[in-house]
């Protein structure tokens, strides 16, 4: 089908997008290129953020790999959990809805409201974990330890984002087609042989697919530190947007955290290229 | 086998449906606490470890002169902005997805393909690269801690969503049905919404529910862009937790922000199970 209507559907969306964006993303590379301060505004500085960043800030850089730590980390537990709940409630159980429901409701409920909770929840003295820890005479200092502290910051992320991994690989699961399973049940193939060469291999496009957009809203990992640790103690929960927020809005090096923004977001959209690809060898290899 | 594995599935359900309802748990009991009770370290069952008061509920909607939070307003804030972000973004985004859908574009190198990877690339934006630009652009045109600015800033995040849903469910809508529609007479403007919208309502919801989760759930762009005038919900009761946080009042304002999207998951499951949500990610 061809129109000269087919602008008319097109075009309000796409001008609304760019228009917003446009000018955002043009000044955040032109600001940058600068330095800036209340007084005179905008004065060009050439790439002299950007030389600071590469070469006099390894803090910016601890971040970064602090965040693909984390986002990894997450992401792949996310799957396996998800993927472990999705098979099990996808057939033969009992109370199904409401075990269905149940298991989404944590990626409805805000994050940093959440986060607010699971803090009282992890509270050294007056929270519930080390009340019960301290039975067996332990009481683990979960926000406060800079190895303890990535720990909650994960156990917070799996159960805030597990359901939406869920919620994907379910969807998956029940939309597969029934005859590859009649004729693994006629082979008298087992469960678990079941499991590795029909199941998982149908379902390979589908989990290329979750975990990429997974590691997508996990790579802006912010608000849960934010509330969490506040990047702490020191610098050993701080991911790369929490570094440049403290940065740009707190210490106001507008033009610094523009060219670290932009070095960033450049980052993400490579690496995430590159992520997408290799699954995508690696899954569907056969 | 069958049985031991039987007996893991249910020891392992049960384990991760202890984990998922903890929190809420805890924040139920802890939003009937005082000051006392919570400060005596944990406790769990009203009327045998702490005597329930009502504090912590009371508080929500008294007005700040009479030591209240008021969450009233910033819950309506929260609602609008939420609720019309998401209806900009699906009217939009349903427009283009179609469009995306159904005809062929091309411009130089730039196919469908690209411009539908265009709007779902939005999402891989993080958040912190906007939110500088945006905090001095709508500074200057006078829209910083206003609900427009924040609505401008949500279609944003929501559009991508919309059209990524649609996408998908319109190239599952057979075509014939426009192709019926345009043989009997109709122009392209009323075999969409006379023909293909009608067939189109589950696509619409399950896009309309995305929406609203994640408009619901930002909590940094509403942080950033308001200060006093307007406040939504998650930043007013994120600011709760200050030096000396009232966990009771904290509690039970986290519970009641958390409502009305419980409703949300039962439409989302329902659709699920009808399958249209399957073609939402290949």
């Amino acid at each position: 089908m061809n129109f000269k209507q087919k602008y008319v559907f097109l075009f309000p969306g796409l001008f609304v997008l760019i228009g917003i964006l446009i000018f955002p993303i043009i000044f955040v590379i032109r600001l940058s290129l600068s330095g800036w301060n209340s007084y005179n505004g905008l004065n060009f500085i050439g790439l002299e953020n950007y030389i600071r960043l590469f070469t006099d800030d390894p803090r910016f850089w601890e971040s970064f790999f602090r965040l693909s730590f984390l986002s990894v980390t997450t992401v792949v537990l996310q799957y396996v959990i998800g993927f472990a709940l999705a098979h099990m409630v996808w057939k033969d159980i009992k109370f199904q809805r409401f075990f269905r429901v149940l298991f989404l409701i944590p990626m409805m409920t805000t994050p940093v409201i959440m986060t607010v909770i699971w803090r009282t929840f992890f509270h050294e003295s007056l929270g519930p974990v080390n009340d019960i820890l301290s039975n067996f005479g332990m009481s683990p200092k979960w926000l406060t330890d800079p190895v303890l502290a990535k720990f909650t910051v994960i156990i917070v992320e799996v159960w805030q984002w597990t359901p939406f991994m869920f919620l994907l690989l379910l969807a998956g699961l029940l939309s597969l087609p029934k005859e590859p399973f009649l004729a693994a049940a006629i082979d008298g193939a087992s469960p678990v042989r079941k499991f590795l060469y029909v199941t998982f291999p149908l379902m390979a496009p589908i989990s290329i697919g979750a975990i990429i957009i997974r590691l997508i809203e996990a790579s802006k990992i912010m608000d849960t530190v934010y509330v969490l640790t506040s990047g702490g103690p020191g610098t050993s929960t701080e991911t790369s947007s929490f570094y440049i927020f403290i940065k740009g809005l707190r210490e106001f090096q507008m033009g610094y955290a523009a060219s670290m923004s932009f070095t960033y977001l450049i980052i993400m959209i490579v690496s995430l290229t590159v992520i997408a690809k290799v699954l995508t060898k690696l899954m569907l290899k056969d | 086998m069958g049985k031991l594995y039987k007996i893991l599935k249910y020891f392992f359900i049960t384990f991760w449906a202890v984990f998922v309802v903890a929190p809420f748990l805890w924040a139920l009991t802890t939003s009937f606490k005082d000051f006392n009770s919570v400060n005596g370290g944990a406790t769990y069952i009203p009327w045998v470890d702490f005597e329930p008061k009502l504090e912590g509920w009371r508080v929500l909607i008294k007005s700040p002169a009479n030591g209240g939070v008021d969450i009233i307003e910033p819950y309506f804030n929260s609602l609008f902005v939420t609720c019309t972000a998401s209806l900009i973004s699906i009217i939009l985004g349903t427009l283009s997805a179609y469009a995306l859908s159904r005809f062929t574009f091309k411009a130089g190198f730039v196919k469908n393909n690209d411009i539908t990877f265009f709007f779902i690339s939005q999402r891989i934006m993080p958040p912190i690269v906007l939110s500088i630009p945006f905090f001095l652009f709508l500074g200057a045109i006078n829209l910083l801690d206003s609900l427009i600015g924040l609505i401008v800033v949500y279609i944003v995040l929501l559009m991508p969503i919309a059209v990524w849903i649609m996408v998908d469910f319109f190239n599952k809508v057979p075509r014939e049905i426009d192709e019926t529609a345009l043989i009997d007479g109709c122009n392209p403007y009323q075999a969409f919404f006379k023909v293909v919208l009608p067939n189109s309502i589950p696509g619409l919801i399950v896009a309309g529910m995305f929406c609203i989760i994640f408009g619901w759930i930002d909590f940094f762009f509403a942080f950033i862009l308001t200060f006093t005038e307007v406040q939504l919900l998650p930043v007013k009761i994120v600011a709760l937790n200050s030096s000396i946080t009232p966990w009771w009042s904290l509690s039970a304002s986290a519970l009641i922000s958390v409502a009305p999207l419980i409703i949300v998951a039962f439409v989302v499951e329902r659709y699920l199970s009808k399958g249209n949500l399957s073609g939402a990610i290949k």
